[in-house]
Parts: C-alpha cells; sequence; structure tokens
C-alpha cells in the first residue's frame, strides 16, 4: 500500500471485502461495573464510511461502549464484529487497523510533536524511513509542520488536538473511534477539529466514530445513536430524529406549571409534559398555538419560547428528561 | 528489530527524552537521600555501632550502600505514581490500544524506570571518597551493575502495585507499609547478626537483604574484612537477580489481567 495516504479498502490485507462487512456490526452489549449497569443490551452496525456520533449525557454508558469498541476494556456480553473482526477473539489484529482518540490527551506533553508521533509509530511496528515519511505526511496534513520539532506542552489546546488526531491516524487505521474529541476546544477550534474528520470520511472513506455531549458536534455526523440511561433509544440520521418531533417545539415557563397544563388539556385538548420546571408542547404550526395560548393565559405566563426541533428537543422527546439534567458525574 | 524489542525499546526512549528535559525530578530524588544519609552518618558515626558490623569501617560507611539503595527506591515510587496518572490521563492511555503486549509495557517501563532509577544514584558512587570508601574501577563497575539489577527489581514492585490499583489515593499506605519496611530490614541500617531472632529471619527472608549485601560487597571490592557476616558474594547477587526477574514476571502478569481503567 502506498505510504503517503490511506490505502483504499479493497487492498488491506486480511480484509473482508469492503462492501460486504460493516465496519461496525455489534449486538446485545451489556456492561456493568460491580452493581451498576452501564449498557444494557446495546446492538447497532454502522456502514463503511460513515460518521456516526454517540449522543448522551455524561452517565449515559456512551464513554463504556467507547472503551469497549477500542479494545481498552473487554467484552462482558454480547457480541462485537469490528471491521470483520471479532472483538474478544481478534482484538490484536484489530488494533492494528483502529485509531483511537481519547478524551483526556494522550500525547506526552514534555516530548515534541514529532517525538510522539515516532514513538506511537514504532507501537505499530513502523520505524526507520517509513517511520519519517508518515510522520512528515501527518504533520503536513494537519497543519503541524511549524511546530513539528516543539514542545507538545507549548501548543494551544486546538494544535494539541490536531497532534492527538495526526498520532492516531500515522498507522493509517480504517476505523478511528473518538471519545469526547472536542473537550476543553473553542467553538473555533472544534469546527476546525470536524472538519478534518468530514475530510479524512470524503478524501479516504474512514469510518468514524465519536461519542459527544455536544448538539453541534452531533448534527454534524450523518447518523447518531442517542444512548440513555445505558440503552441506545434511537438511532438515525439527525435530520430524521428530529422530524420525530411533531413539528415545532414551545416551552412555557410559568408560576404554577401544573396548573396550566391542566388548564391546557381541558380547554385546548393539548397535551403539554412538565420538563425541569417548565411546560413543553410539540405541535405543528407552532406560532399559531403562541398566539392562541397567550390570549387565552397570558396572565398566568412568565416566558413563552417556540423553536424548531433541535437535538436536545429529541432527546427530551425520546427520553422525557432535559439533556443537562440529572447527569451524574462518570468519567467511565 | 523485531516488534516488542521495537516496542519496548520506544517506551525506554521516552523516559530518557523525558528525564533530560526534568532534571530538577532526578535531582531531588538524589538530594533527599544525601542529606538523610550524611545527616544520619555524620550524627551516629561517633557513639553507634551496631553488633556484627565489619570492625574496619564507621557506621557513616556502613550507611553508605543503604542509601544508594534508597535512591532507587524513591525512584522507583516516582515510577509508580507517573505510571498510574500516566495510564488514566496520558500516554500510557494510547499505548494499551496499540498493538503490543502488556509484557512488552511492562518492560519498556521497568527498564525506563531503573534506567531513570540508575543514573542519580550513579551520582552517590562519585561520593564513595566522602565516606572514606576510595573504589577501584572493579569496584565501581560491579556495584553499577548491581545497582541496575536492584534499580528494574524496585521498578519492577512499583509496577506491580501500579497495574493493580486505580488511583495513588492510599499509595502511601502501600508506600509506608511495605515499600519502606523492605528497605529497613535490608540490612541497609544494621547487619543480619546481632539482631532478634524474628527480625534476622525478616531481614534473611528479604530479597532486598542480598541486593544490599551484594552491593556493599562490590563497594568494599579489595577492602579485607569488610565483608565479615554477610551472605556470600555469588550468592547474594544470584538472588538479587532472580528477584528481579521474578518481580518483573509478577508484574508483567498483573498488567496482563488488568483492567482498572
Amino acid at each position: 500500500m502506498s505510504p503517503s495516504s490511506v490505502a483504499p479498502l479493497t487492498t488491506v490485507p486480511n480484509a473482508a471485502p469492503a462492501s460486504t462487512v460493516a465496519a461496525v456490526d455489534v449486538s446485545g452489549i451489556s456492561f456493568s461495573y460491580g452493581e451498576r449497569p452501564a449498557l444494557r443490551d446495546v446492538s447497532f452496525s454502522i456502514a463503511r464510511g460513515e460518521i456516526f456520533g454517540l449522543l448522551g449525557p455524561n452517565g449515559g454508558g456512551k464513554t463504556t461502549l467507547f472503551k469497549l469498541l477500542s479494545t481498552l476494556v473487554p467484552l462482558e456480553s454480547g457480541q462485537a464484529h469490528i471491521l470483520g473482526h471479532d472483538l474478544t477473539l481478534e482484538s490484536s489484529a484489530l488494533r492494528r487497523r483502529i485509531g483511537v482518540v481519547f478524551q483526556h490527551p494522550s500525547v506526552d506533553g514534555l516530548l515534541t510533536v514529532a517525538e510522539n508521533l515516532a514513538h506511537h509509530g514504532r507501537l505499530y511496528g513502523i520505524s526507520g524511513s517509513r517511520l519519517k515519511e508518515r510522520i512528515a505526511t501527518m504533520v503536513a496534513r494537519l497543519g503541524l509542520d511549524q511546530r513539528a520539532a516543539d514542545l507538545v506542552q507549548t501548543l494551544s489546546g486546538g494544535l494539541k488536538r490536531r497532534v492527538e488526531l495526526a498520532k492516531a491516524l500515522l498507522h493509517q487505521p480504517e476505523l478511528l473511534i473518538l471519545d469526547e474529541p472536542s473537550t476543553g476546544l473553542d467553538p473555533a477550534a472544534r469546527r476546525d477539529f470536524l472538519s478534518h474528520l468530514e475530510h479524512l470520511r470524503d478524501q479516504d472513506g474512514a469510518t468514524i466514530i465519536l461519542t459527544t455531549h455536544h448538539m453541534e458536534e452531533a448534527e454534524r455526523c450523518d447518523r447518531i445513536g442517542v444512548l440513555h440511561q445505558g440503552r441506545l433509544v434511537a438511532i438515525a440520521p439527525p435530520g430524521e430524529l428530529k422530524a420525530q418531533v411533531g413539528g415545532d417545539v414551545v416551552a412555557i415557563t410559568a408560576a404554577n406549571p401544573v396548573a396550566l397544563r391542566d388548564k391546557l388539556q381541558q380547554r385546548m385538548h393539548v397535551t403539554a409534559a412538565i420538563v425541569d420546571g417548565s411546560l413543553r408542547v410539540e405541535r405543528p404550526r407552532g406560532h399559531e398555538f403562541v398566539r392562541d395560548v397567550v390570549e387565552a393565559f397570558g396572565n398566568e405566563i412568565d416566558t413563552v419560547t417556540f423553536g424548531k426541533p433541535t437535538l436536545e428537543d429529541v432527546f427530551v422527546h425520546l427520553t422525557g428528561q432535559r439533556f443537562h439534567a440529572g447527569a451524574q458525574q462518570d468519567g467511565r | 528489530m523485531s516488534g516488542p524489542v521495537l516496542q519496548a525499546g520506544t517506551l525506554w526512549l521516552r523516559e530518557i527524552q523525558r528525564f533530560r528535559r526534568q532534571r530538577s525530578r532526578v535531582i531531588g530524588s538524589f538530594l533527599q537521600p544525601l542529606v538523610f544519609w550524611i545527616l544520619l552518618g555524620a550524627g551516629l558515626k561517633a557513639s553507634f555501632r551496631p553488633a556484627g558490623m565489619p570492625p574496619d569501617i564507621n557506621y557513616f560507611q556502613y550507611l553508605y550502600p543503604g542509601f544508594i539503595v534508597l535512591v532507587l527506591l524513591f525512584t522507583a515510587i516516582f515510577a509508580t505514581i507517573s505510571t498510574v496518572e500516566d495510564r488514566r490521563e496520558g500516554f500510557l492511555q494510547s499505548v494499551l490500544v496499540a498493538p503490543i503486549s502488556r509484557p512488552a509495557i511492562v518492560m519498556g517501563q521497568a527498564l525506563g524506570g531503573a534506567t531513570l532509577a540508575w543514573i542519580p544514584s550513579c551520582l552517590f558512587l562519585v561520593l564513595a571518597p566522602l565516606a572514606g570508601i576510595s573504589l577501584s574501577i572493579g569496584a565501581v563497575i560491579v556495584a553499577a551493575l548491581m545497582m541496575a539489577v536492584i534499580a528494574f527489581a524496585l521498578t519492577c514492585i512499583g509496577l506491580l502495585i501500579a497495574w493493580r490499583i486505580e488511583s495513588t489515593q492510599g499509595f502511601h499506605a502501600i508506600m509506608n507499609l511495605i515499600l519502606i519496611p523492605i528497605w529497613l530490614l535490608s540490612g541497609a541500617f544494621w547487619p543480619v547478626s546481632g539482631t532478634p531472632a524474628v527480625l534476622q529471619w525478616a531481614m534473611r527472608l528479604n530479597p532486598l537483604t542480598y541486593g544490599v549485601a551484594a552491593l556493599r560487597e562490590g563497594l568494599y571490592l579489595g577492602h579485607t574484612g569488610g565483608t565479615a557476616s554477610m551472605p556470600g558474594f555469588a550468592f547474594s547477587c544470584a538472588v538479587a537477580i532472580a528477584f528481579a526477574i521474578a518481580m518483573y514476571a509478577m508484574a508483567a502478569r498483573v498488567a496482563r489481567r488488568s483492567t482498572a481503567f
């Protein structure tokens, strides 16, 4: 295979033909930390060349799923095939073909960019002139050429993330798995990082899995799986998920939300949910509903907001809970 | 180079590269034992003579090899703490998902940690004249080799602990209850003979006793009479080397089974 670009999928040795094998095929995965279940009967599959987002609040199980898919933690129950390899039985063959980006930095701040990449390459059995060539290619591709000889600890947060990506891509993986890749990045750096991922998919046909709790990031995925309390509650393209929400979303805050909900039910035959203390109504032609509800109950209403559904609304629609409410601290 | 050698070698090289950029850490691990040695040695030299100590040396000289081992121990403890942190939020995360076997990871870590411990302990050799020990070339070579073996063994003990625990919380207890007593009972402070029977047995069963003895005998090479009442040199070397190999094997085994991340 050519050292300067990611090889076409069909020429990868030992790989089954790309068209017939899904990048990821997972069925019935459950996992628990002692008594506490982290994943419950999760099944899904990901096609080659797809950017797949795992969306969920902290504690939803996405980091656990990341650890299983990246071979960091062995599978407890269920089946998983990644790039045609059995996750449990063939993890060392699989490791050569996947690239992993962690939430916490895995680059060594006391080493230069080039040194970090060199160590990574040697861990994957790459050395000598081929290693030099790969490092040169990756720093050029991620715009790090000017900083290759600098210590990583002197780089900005955005550049450090690019080094993480350069490192994960050095051995030309066919599948890239990222855990919360935009942690600690400002919005501009996050968009920049996402563009690199899209470029990777479009130019190299790489498959990408990322976990995220950023809606903006999830919107740019080809498909997303929504994880809630260890269950995969939905899996679809972002637009399709948003279409599941019935029309527009109207949120009303009131001094007495329960009383207002009952009145809406009695007088307007509208079913409203109380989410986090405010009323939430999904309606087609939401603007008309806003007008009606303000005319009828103007005295009891504090604020009314109206908008097209976002992925946050999708999450509320699916789980009845707000995305950031009740999120538990969970590093796993 | 074949796979595991290249892989372990690159992990070793990383430690050397880091070492070159944080010299203060090395100076720290060297200075603390140096100060202890000088204070304890100078203070106790006049009044303190444990039973069974060779007749032609003073207590300052007697303490010298033990404090070389303390340099090695402190650095090994540091390697342990940095391994735990490295695995949770650092470079080691990506090593764990690379196609490298756990025993190869442990070998790279152990060689790296041992080298980092060995370099400051060699600075101690320079101070030998201060302790009244004039070292022959042969003694320096033997001592340096034995220090490398002990450094490797102690680093492997540190790694054995590091691969078992999830956080560095509670590590101080492990250090004070296991690592420091191993050092205290290694013959660093007093000879085996002349102590209560229970302590004698504890010291005889302590593998580090033989490491310290081999180092001591290496340092006294050519100084007749200095090595009385200690296990034989060849036997001590053999035990120390076997100990290092056993600690590596255990650390590799623990690492292979570890899922503490």
